[in-house]
């Protein structure tokens, strides 16, 4: 019963005023719609640039690295325990670039419940020739199906189709500046001298674009099979075995757990691309800041306006006191009021943050970075919906506490005697 | 059957500000019900103060105020709030109406502040003070469309609607003409006579004075006869 007639003093106190609290309803319906566009706006580029990267990133690779033994000979030789032995000018040994026993690897891997998919490749370092010159270039062997599952390959493409690889034999998908260079159109041949020194035909079915200009003016993709071939050698000749798993913070300690048990170098996704985190988080970070600050503004204004109302009501807020109403009751009366344009001001807030979202995600946005997006990436996700409306709450709430507080503490007495 | 509706015992209230003055110096005194009491005296002999303190509004002074046997003292904001709501009307010099409510509100107001009745139980005994008061013709309209004269008789009906234990006034006629003050004075006269309505008011009117059952003269702090 308090606080239905309490409620019902605050809206008709706020009627009253209704260009005001339309003034203080618009700063918050302002800086909510702003929070909110610039929230979905931001983490959709976001987004795009992680995806960018993650999608193609795999969680875990497993490969060997040529490096120096570090079990020197000298180190296993009992005569020489006793002691710590330095070695200097230390050479790489002549490793194998493949993974030792990679068909039982992949099982093993397969076979692990923690694990969505791996996906072998077989690195090929090449050179295509382009008339008399040659360019330096690698070629990746690729299971095409298990890469477009797992790492989208296809948004990559930008013309022909890359289950062709597959389909048609002695295939290559361009990167497009390699295709660039070599003015290569789909369906000719292209010649790629292999480290071996042999030249083999292959036939171009396609391009593709990464966004990263370093990474097309080199790479190219054929099947795991022609890479092989590429290199010489057997049908279980693994250069990498790229792995997804279900939950992409398990990457570290996995990645740790498969180079101990495989015998390989492990690469984590955290570690190879720990900057990306960092540009998302400070994205993020910058977009919250400029959403708050808006909203503190928008608290200060009604704060003001808040103040004048209680100037000009000293008079009620006295005969309120007189009647009956305690200095709690007056203090919760310009609570509801503060709050109530808060809530309402941000309802509309969030409605219009969702229309400039829309409207957003209609403009062109064409970047050769990115062939298969042609709009700009919004994200509406409901977290930023809830945020906008709690802070839009909490500040007016603040910025109406010590206006009710002033109000709360106005002494009857000296406001009616003093007429 | 009268039996005592208030109290005050040996009150005494000081201002410091800039130097010490004492502005009531012992009142003794108390209130039956059914009384019609006025306040008055010279202006400054403090009858306004110790009607604020009365009223439980101002809580600055020393000495003991009881109200429906209850001492006032010690108590807290709220529960101070709640008596004023509860046993005590109030009609002031000026109207103190709200103008964002229709007079009807306005009266229903403490009613509905203290949740003693339903609403349309708070409106119909609000519609009837107004009708006692003869501007029930009125009730609908804002309250800064009334004239002085019926905007006192809003301020009246509002004190009532709670059947408070004693209405104050505070020069509720200080700012109406003869004709406006006449009606005002006659009211609180019906009230008295009729309904045994209890009333404390403070007036320099001697007119006004003179037509009440008790007299309280103050001069300089003090209850003089």
């Amino acid at each position: 019963m308090n606080q239905r007639l309490i409620l019902s003093i605050a809206r008709s106190l706020l009627l009253a005023r209704w260009r005001q609290t339309l003034v203080a309803a618009i700063g918050v319906t302002f800086s909510i719609a702003m929070f909110i566009t610039l929230l979905g706006f931001m983490n959709g580029l976001n987004d795009m640039l992680d995806n960018l990267v993650l999608n193609r990133t795999p969680h875990i690779r497993l490969f060997k690295e040529i490096k120096p033994n570090p079990e020197q000979p000298v180190n296993l030789s009992g005569a020489f325990s006793n002691g710590y032995n330095f070695i200097q000018s230390v050479k790489s040994s002549g490793g194998r670039l493949d993974i030792y026993n990679s068909g039982a690897v992949m099982q093993a891997i397969r076979a692990d419940e923690r694990v969505l998919g791996l996906a072998p490749r077989v690195v090929a370092p090449v050179l295509y020739n382009a008339g008399v010159v040659d360019i330096n270039g690698i070629v990746n062997g690729i299971d095409v199906v298990v890469e477009t599952t797992l790492f989208s390959f296809n948004d990559y493409i930008v013309a022909g189709k890359a289950i062709d690889l597959k389909n048609v034999p002695n295939s290559i998908l361009l990167g497009k500046g390699v295709a660039d260079k070599l003015q290569a159109e789909i369906g000719e041949t292209v010649f790629v001298t292999t480290s071996r020194g042999e030249q083999v035909p292959l036939k171009v079915v396609g391009y593709f674009q990464t966004g990263f200009m370093d990474f097309d003016k080199i790479q190219s993709y054929t099947s795991v099979e022609t890479a092989q071939k590429l290199m010489g050698k057997s049908a279980n000749y693994i250069t990498d075995i790229q792995i997804k798993l279900k939950d992409l913070n398990q990457a570290p300690a996995v990645a740790k757990e498969y180079a101990h048990i495989f015998q390989t170098d492990a690469e984590d996704i955290k570690a190879v691309n720990a900057q990306f985190e960092t540009g998302s988080f400070i994205r993020s970070l910058l977009s919250y800041v400029v959403g708050i600050t808006l909203l503190i503004v928008a608290g200060f204004g009604i704060y003001n306006i808040l103040n004048m109302m209680i100037y000009e009501k000293m008079d009620s807020i006295a005969i309120l006191k007189a009647t009956g109403f305690s200095g709690a009751d007056v203090r919760r009366i310009f609570l509801s009021i503060a709050v109530s344009i808060g809530f309402f001001g941000g309802i509309v807030g969030l409605a219009i943050g969702l229309v400039l979202s829309l409207l957003i995600d209609q403009i062109p946005f064409n970047t050769s970075a990115l062939p298969t997006i042609t709009t700009y990436p919004v994200n509406y996700d409901l977290v930023y919906y809830i945020i906008g409306i709690t802070f839009s709450i909490i500040t007016t709430f603040f910025a109406g506490y010590f206006p009710a507080r002033k109000a709360s503490k106005i002494d009857p007495v000296v406001i009616i005697r003093g007429k | 059957m009268s039996r005592t509706v208030l109290e005050a015992k040996d009150i005494n209230k000081s201002f410091h500000d800039p130097v010490t003055i004492q502005v009531l110096n012992g009142i003794n005194f108390s209130v039956d019900s059914g009384e019609f009491i006025s306040v008055i005296g010279k202006s400054g002999c403090g009858k306004s103060t110790l009607l604020y303190i009365l009223s439980t509004m101002d809580t600055d002074y020393s000495g003991e105020l009881i109200i429906d046997g209850q001492t006032m003292r010690g108590k807290k904001e709220a529960e101070l709030a709640r008596v004023r709501n509860e046993k005590i009307g109030f009609v002031f010099q000026f109207h103190y109406l709200l103008n964002e409510f229709s007079v009807l509100h306005n009266v229903m107001l403490p009613g509905l502040k203290l949740g003693k009745h339903p609403q349309q139980e708070v409106e119909h005994r609000a519609m009837e003070r107004l009708k006692i008061l003869g501007i029930d013709d009125q009730a609908l309209k804002s309250a800064n469309q009334l004239s002085g004269g019926q905007k006192q008789r809003v301020a009246i009906a509002r004190a009532l609607i709670n059947d408070p234990l004693i209405i104050m006034g505070d020069e509720p006629t200080g700012n109406l003409d003869k004709k406006n003050s006449e009606i005002v004075f006659d009211i609180f006269k019906e009230l008295a006579e009729v309904y045994h309505q209890t009333l404390l008011i403070v007036t320099h009117d001697q007119g006004f004075a003179e037509n009440t059952h008790r007299i309280i003269e103050m001069e300089d702090g003090r209850i003089v006869s």
